[in-house]
């Protein structure tokens, strides 16, 4: 399955988080990594989409959508701050 | 001040569909009227959503390929043997018709005037679209941070936006070289194979120059171009890449 990054999953993020988030930046819970989530890496033809850490692998989210409703993992992520520059 | 005001929910809209200008025999270019839109950054997308009669509905993802200046909002759609929306966007939809969109989207892969440069862009094919917007950008905004954009296609035929591009390369500040990776007519004088470290040690800059780099292109084309550029000693944090998928995006 192709590999994207979060820029793919820009909108459905917005839809979830109500702002823009390619620029926030997300931990990864596995190895510490810090990076924004428009880098992470994005697999959107599953059944769900799912971001994973460029470094190790780890999931970082996971968001389903079923019958109009949206679900959302972040297990994987330690943090997600939202970039100062962009919260105005 | 005005950006934190416009943060706010993505609702769906109607746009008209103004224009359609074919480019290649694979990307169309659709001009919209979208009424209330609330403009965009250079390097934005719109997510654009097709509807069955059924009620089926299929989303996909499309970089903005006018500049925040122009009149109106222009995304170009390569199609995809195998995709659900290209198809229908560049073989059935036409002027007069109406498309259901909501945007603008995303805020990493976007420059403006401030963010600086020198600018560096490396296109894969339809990865040239979000280029477009920010060069249009560049000119029409008057900014004298030098720019270069390295475009790899297939074949003459496949560059998209060709005229545009050679025009807004005798601008000032701006420097378009195009790659031919499958066939070169005669006489081609522009560089000719996959973009390499060879390549980019005549077109990047120096890793002390600190260009601002942006990648946009096939999942593949991204990372052998950025990795690469990080071979040659260009710092990650200065890279800024976009990938889309051989399929869907």
């Amino acid at each position: 399955m192709t590999v994207l990054d979060g820029n793919a999953i820009a909108g459905p993020l917005h839809e979830v988080f109500g702002t823009e988030m390619t620029t926030a930046v997300g931990s990864c819970a596995g190895c510490g990594a810090t990076a924004p989530v428009a880098e992470a890496a994005v697999y959107i033809r599953g059944p769900g989409i799912v971001g994973r850490c460029r470094r190790c692998d780890t999931v970082l989210m996971v968001l389903v959508t079923i019958r109009g409703r949206t679900c959302v993992d972040l297990r994987g992520l330690a943090a997600l701050e939202p970039a100062s520059s962009e919260g105005g | 001040v005005e950006r934190a005001a416009v943060q706010r929910r993505l609702t769906w809209q109607l746009g008209t569909v103004a224009e359609l200008i074919e480019e290649t025999a694979r990307t169309k270019s659709i001009a919209l009227e979208i009424p209330d839109w609330r403009g965009h950054r250079a390097g934005q997308h719109v997510d654009v959503r097709l509807t069955a009669e059924d009620g089926y509905q299929a989303q996909r993802s499309y970089s903005i390929a006018s500049a925040p200046e122009d009149e109106r909002l222009v995304l170009t759609v390569e199609r995809l043997a195998d995709g659900e929306v290209s198809p229908y966007l560049t073989e059935t939809l036409l002027v007069g018709d109406e498309l259901e969109l909501r945007g603008p989207i995303g805020g990493y892969f976007v420059w403006e005037d401030q963010l600086g440069g020198p600018l560096l862009l490396l296109a894969g094919g339809s990865g040239v679209v979000p280029f477009r917007s920010m060069l249009r950008h560049h000119e029409a905004s008057g900014s004298e941070v030098p720019a270069r954009l390295l475009y790899s296609a297939r074949t003459l035929g496949d560059v998209i936006y060709r005229d545009e591009l050679t025009l807004l390369g005798t601008s000032d500040g701006i420097e378009v070289r195009v790659t031919l990776t499958r066939e070169q007519p005669e006489a081609w004088e522009g560089y000719a194979g996959r973009i390499d470290r060879a390549m980019l040690e005549e077109v990047a800059w120096t890793p002390g120059d600190g260009p601002l780099v942006y990648v946009c292109g096939p999942t593949g084309f991204v990372e052998a171009a950025a990795g690469a550029l990080v071979e040659l000693g260009h710092v990650p944090g200065r890279i800024r890449t976009e990938r889309f998928g051989a399929s869907g995006a």
